[in-house]
């Protein structure tokens, strides 16, 4: 009973492992940077929360012992990283990051962006004349 | 070589997540665009946990749950405060003059 569950385990970790390497063929193989973001936000999170989760039931079946934090570093993760990518590939569009060159549809384009070198330079001339 | 089928799978897992590690560090040193770097350093936190979690798992002591909390933590306060940098040109916004 307990070789089989440890197997199970082991097979869980393998997964998340399999999983993180798909992120890494993604972030290499992806031409553009959005498309990378796709890569990393998703496959990432899943493998990384297979391999948490494998250690949280290794320790209740073997220790006996339910780590809390391990259920709470699970949730954490499982909030942040999408949030992370969020933000890192809308710091990247409004950066004006080139789309790859075969996309077809940007959705944002048509919308006023805020133009942020400009924002920064009226900025400064505010804390200048100030 | 190995006791049982869970650590022959352990050290196998290890490898594949240390590759993947590697792959990440030539996009960090390639990458064309700033995004790309901060994006691949995410990556490599994550993967830092995966390795600290299957590490705790071969070494069978919960002493390290600790460090995946804080890795977990500083990856993404790193990667707000890079998001932000890029964006903004600063990270901490002080709005007292409008």
């Amino acid at each position: 009973m307990t070789e089989t569950i440890n197997t199970f385990i082991g097979v869980v970790v393998l997964l998340g492992s399999l999983l993180s390497l798909v992120t890494t063929i993604g972030l290499i193989r992806l031409p553009d940077v959005y498309t990378r973001s796709h890569a990393a936000s998703k496959s990432a999170t899943l493998g990384v929360l297979l391999i948490l989760v494998a250690a949280l039931l290794y320790f209740w079946f073997a220790d006996n012992y339910f780590s809390a934090r391990l259920v709470l570093g699970i949730v954490f993760v499982f909030i942040t990283a999408p949030v992370a990518g969020h933000l890192i590939s809308r710091a990247a569009y409004y950066t004006d990051v080139p789309l790859w060159e075969k996309t077809v549809q940007d959705d944002l384009k048509t919308r006023e962006r805020p133009k942020t070198k400009k924002e920064v330079e009226n900025r400064q001339k505010a804390h200048s004349e100030a | 070589m190995f006791e049982s089928t869970l650590d022959l799978l352990l050290n196998i897992s290890l490898f594949i997540i240390s590759i993947a590690t590697l792959g990440l560090v030539y996009r960090v040193i390639k990458g064309p665009s700033v995004p790309d770097r901060v994006m691949a350093l995410d990556s490599i936190g994550i993967n830092l946990i995966a390795i600290t979690a299957i590490t705790s798992i071969m070494l069978r002591t919960d002493a390290f749950l600790e460090v995946i909390l804080l890795i977990g933590v500083i990856a993404f306060v790193g990667t707000v405060a890079f998001s932000k940098f890029l964006q903004k040109g600063e990270i901490i916004e002080y709005d007292r003059d409008n």
